[in-house]
């Protein structure tokens, strides 16, 4: 019902639809100012809003709805913009204009069908309840893992782009899974038959069962599974449950009751404007189909959005007229990519074909009649040849000489398409339609960061593809230009903080100076190297940050080891290893505040922090600390801060591992580790997770049988998730890992670069991450253990080993010709405790008088 | 034995003489340490080998911006060949030499002469230290 229409905006644009098309339609509509004419109601089928579908399956590696959901929630809480979720549309009223929700009715003046699609599933008898899953919504993907409880083994019907999805996601519920397909090979549209064949075998190497040229007759209960499938060739395969991927079909019920036409496999037929046979009515996305086509990939359905955006705000808009059907992925951890005419049915295309049977990977590569022309490809096993062939095929450009080139392994010399020989119009990124062009511009503008590109153009932020080859372009248009890409620590080292730690490896350096001599420039450094090259020197080597020869590279933190408050005095955090402190402990902490007269306040890492102390103070309440048996906490320094725990299996009725127990191993384990930012543990006892281990860097869930490994989560100011790196790991091997994951990134990790930031800037993301870890793809696993194992064996309280030296507490005076403390610093009492007197409290009391 | 770069005293500098503050040895190599002059607080850096070799330097301790005594602490370093202190809390530079901040015009602290008479750190300053002590 909108009658309330607001006077500006004298027309009602009503979206059906809140998928990835749905939403990607609405932003283009806000960015080109449609909310300044249109009232826009846009209807949500399911509960959340739009979210990333391309990256379903990470939602079983840790990732929840909110962070799939696309775009910011503040999006649809503008003026003139109406989001209804859980609101599904229940009929279109074509007379009367109006659609029909169980809320009552609302007008259009224009309509957008982006209803998507459903999951096809055959009619199999006794095809029900857990053996009739479907893999497509967040709220199928819950009740996957609620069938997953107590299951063992699972079947994907359909080996497909999405079957084959689905199966990753099973494995990755920790469940044996098959694939059943009904052709002859998996992914029968993208590949060809020695394509799907190099696929099989590498799946199967994988642990998952694949079963071809399968049509399932039936489903009955089953012997040693819960179900049985029975096979028309008489076989059979038991599972606990079917998940079914055998395609999809347009979303069409409501087009087809309102009387639109309806193409003859489905979907809304639309014309190269995406208009149905109603005016006022337009289709995009999976719904809609275009010269008897359905598109189902993200990229034709972004242009169709982005045409009608245009077309509602009289803004120019290119017809649409067919996409490119080209994909690359990564399923179940192979590469597969498909170009164009992958399979060669173009009259008088010829092949290039590549098999390595030892690594399993497949190439083709179809060219035209006359050899000049790329038309198509396969890809298994490797996807580095994507970028250009795909380039290759879309601009038209000239095959090199020697075509095979394109697709033999690089060692052999790759004829590799670099950035200058795109065409301006070449699209770079296809899910935002940046073109070279486009890029090239902005490097005009005077964007020289990868980061501020990506925010402007949104190259690179859709599926995510083209992030290599869109660095590229950049990095090729920021050179062209003359403009380098700097990446220097600072003035005195032209290295990288990852070059410089390995330089104080190699050479054994110890020293700053000698770096600075051998590898820098002038005689003294900065505030940006010294500490940067402090806390290389301390992950190398450790030694106690004190030395005089180490202490003037330390920050103020470092160097007076307490945390410097914003009138100059110190903060104090003794080390409380998982939180976990005796009463005794407790009551000299109190002491010890009451004495010197500290703030004292809880932290969030389950410490206590001890406020207001000046420089002359920190030995003398050190020296109490470590009589009562404290240790320092390091919360100065870019290090192990805490581990944080809940009680786990020793109190509560649900813990399942001995949470605490592991909290103060690992606590005890890194303390002391310096690295490029601070570093964060968390572990909980259950999957209740009251330790919050899954915004730490490194957390750490119990599980029946063992340890889930989470890492490169955050808090702070832009949490992040932390991802699953392992499951169900024994003691020693969780601290294999953490040992592996904590040291690489000090390695390679760029300065005051936390672990999120760290682990969002690698190539080849988590995957990568996995293989270096876990499969040791560096061959570095037992250097990174070793040199883990030298900081643990050199570690001491750096506190403890200052008090017995003279000569490193000289710098602990307030001043050092005159004994007492700085008389500008000036409390008041609070809610029973001392803070630091405000600007206007100050001009109360008298100030020193300056004699000069 | 050098001193800092001359600065003229923004009183009168024939009132001006120089005063010792403390010995040689309190100094800590490539940091700041803060010594107390008539109700002053002056920190004071003191440089080993730089390339003009052995240098000493004199600055007030008090960061403007956050009005806390904590320029002794900061981490001295070189910037376009200017030798700088970075104030500890917010990280603004100031030249040793002159006071100067390099990222807002509108800063700077006090400098002083100094240098070592034997094994003495002295500044040249107005005013009686011993009295205000």
């Amino acid at each position: 019902m909108s009658g309330n229409v607001a006077s500006i905006r004298s027309a009602t644009l009503v979206v059906i639809g809140n998928g990835m098309v749905g939403h990607h339609c609405v932003e283009q509509l806000v960015e080109l100012g449609a909310l300044s004419r249109y009232e826009i109601h846009v209807f949500g089928e399911e509960r959340q809003r739009a979210y990333d579908r391309v990256h379903l399956s990470e939602y079983f590696a840790g990732r929840d709805a909110e962070s799939l959901a696309l775009g910011v929630a503040e999006l649809y809480q503008q003026p003139g913009l109406h989001l209804h979720l859980d609101t599904p549309v229940l009929e279109i009223d074509r007379q009367r204009k109006e659609v029909v929700t169980r809320d009552g009715r609302t007008r259009y003046d224009q309509l957008i069908l982006a209803t998507g699609s459903f999951p096809f599933v055959p009619p199999i008898t006794g095809a029900e309840g857990t053996s009739r899953l479907v893999y497509r919504t967040l709220e199928d993907l819950d009740a996957i893992r609620q069938a997953a409880e107590g299951a063992r083994c699972g079947v994907v019907v359909g080996g497909g782009l999405l079957g084959l999805e689905a199966a990753n996601a099973l494995k990755s519920l920790g469940l044996q899974a098959h694939v059943v397909e009904f052709a002859p090979r998996l992914m029968p549209v993208q590949l060809d038959e020695q394509g799907g064949a190099a696929l099989r075998a590498q799946i199967e190497a994988l642990g998952v069962g694949v079963h071809l040229s399968r049509a399932t007759t039936a489903i009955t209960p089953g012997e040693s599974c819960r179900w049985r499938m029975q096979f028309a060739d008489g076989e059979h395969l038991e599972t606990d449950l079917v998940v079914f991927s055998a395609g999809i079909r347009p979303q069409d019920a409501l087009a087809r009751q309102a009387g639109l036409h309806i193409a003859e496999r489905g979907g809304v037929v639309v014309d190269e404007y995406c208009r149905s046979n109603d005016a006022d009515i337009y289709a995009i996305g999976e719904c809609a189909s275009w010269n008897g086509s359905v598109f189902g990939l993200v990229a034709p359905g972004y242009r169709m959005a982005r045409s009608v955006a245009a077309q509602l705000t009289d803004q120019p808009c290119e017809p649409f007229t067919g996409a490119d059907m080209s994909t690359k992925l990564k399923l179940l951890g192979v590469d597969v990519g498909s170009i164009g005419d992958a399979h060669g049915v173009t009259p008088g295309s010829r092949s290039y074909r590549f098999i390595d049977e030892l690594s399993g990977s497949y190439r083709r590569l179809v060219v035209s009649a006359d050899g000049k022309q790329v038309l198509g490809a396969v890809l298994v096993g490797d996807n580095s040849y994507y970028d250009t062939l795909l380039q290759y095929a879309l601009n038209g450009i000239r095959l090199p000489k020697d075509p095979s080139s394109l697709i033999l392994p690089q060692s052999e010399g790759v004829v590799a398409l670099g950035a200058e020989a795109l065409p301006d119009a070449a699209i770079i990124c296809s899910c935002h339609n940046v073109s070279k062009g486009a890029v090239c511009c902005q490097v005009a503008d005077g964007v020289t960061e990868l980061g501020a590109l990506k925010a402007i153009t949104r190259a690179g932020t859709g599926c995510g593809g083209c992030s290599a080859l869109l660095k590229q372009v950049f990095e090729h248009e920021l050179s062209a230009r003359g403009i380098a890409v700097d990446k220097s620590l600072c003035e005195h080292f032209a290295h990288t903080r990852q070059e410089l730690y390995g330089i104080v490896r190699v050479e054994g350096i110890t020293r700053f100076e000698e770096l600075l001599e051998r590898h820098g420039r002038g005689s003294i450094g900065c505030d940006i190297c010294k500490p940067a090259v402090g806390s290389i020197l301390a992950s190398c080597w450790n030694e106690p940050v004190m030395d005089p020869a180490l202490v003037p590279l330390q920050d103020t933190n470092d160097t007076f080891m307490a945390n410097m408050q914003k009138n100059g005095t110190y903060s104090v955090v003794p080390r409380i290893a998982g939180g976990e402190i005796t009463p005794d402990k407790l009551i000299v902490l109190g002491e010890v505040a009451r004495k010197y007269d500290l703030y004292t306040k809880i932290t969030g890492g389950q410490r206590i922090d001890l406020f207001g102390a000046q420089l002359h103070e920190l030995p003398a309440i050190w020296g109490e600390l470590i009589a009562a048996g404290f240790e320092t906490g390091h919360a100065y320094g870019k290090s192990l801060r805490t581990v944080k725990s809940c009680v786990g299996s020793t109190w509560c009725r649900y813990g399942v591992q001995d949470s605490v127990g592991m909290a103060l191993h690992l606590e005890h384990r890194y303390k002391g580790l310096r690295a490029p930012h601070k570093i964060k543990f968390g572990v909980s006892g259950c999957t209740r997770e009251c330790a919050e281990a899954q915004s730490k860097d490194i957390g750490v869930i119990a599980t029946d049988s063992g340890w889930n490994l989470y890492v490169a989560g955050n808090g702070g100011m832009r949490p992040r998730h932390a991802e699953l790196f392992a499951t169900d790991l024994d003691d020693q091997t969780l601290v294999r890992y953490i040992d592996r994951f904590l040291m690489f990134y000090v390695r390679t990790a760029d300065r005051l670069q936390r672990t999120s930031v760290w682990r969002e800037s690698l190539d080849g993301g988590l995957d990568y991450l996995k293989q270096v870890i876990i499969d040791d793809s560096l061959g570095l696993a037992a250097e990174l253990e070793a040199q883990m194992q030298l900081v643990i064996d050199r570690y001491e309280c750096e506190w403890a080993n200052a008090l017995q030296d003279p000569e490193k507490l000289k710098r602990f005076r307030t001043f050092v010709n005159a004994a007492g403390a700085d008389p500008d610093i000036r409390f008041v009492t609070e809610r029973g405790q001392r803070r630091p007197a405000t600007p206007s409290e100050l001009t109360l009391i008298p100030a020193t008088e300056e004699v000069l | 034995m050098s001193q800092a770069n001359a600065v003229t005293l923004a009183s009168n500098p024939a009132a001006a003489s120089w005063h010792p503050l403390c010995s040689r040895q309190e100094l800590v190599a490539n940091s700041g340490i803060v010594a107390w002059f008539a109700g002053t607080q002056i920190a004071l850096f003191y440089l080993p080998q730089t390339q003009g070799g052995e240098q000493l330097y004199a600055i007030h301790n008090r960061d403007p911006q956050s009005g806390a005594n904590v320029i002794g602490r900061g981490i001295v370093g070189q910037l376009d060949g200017a030798l700088v202190v970075a104030s500890p809390l917010y990280k603004q530079h100031f030249r040793l030499d002159d006071g100067q901040c390099l990222e807002q015009p509108d800063q700077s602290l006090t400098v002083w002469p100094a240098r070592f008479k034997d094994d003495q750190v002295e500044i040249l300053a107005v005013g009686n230290g011993a009295a205000a002590n």
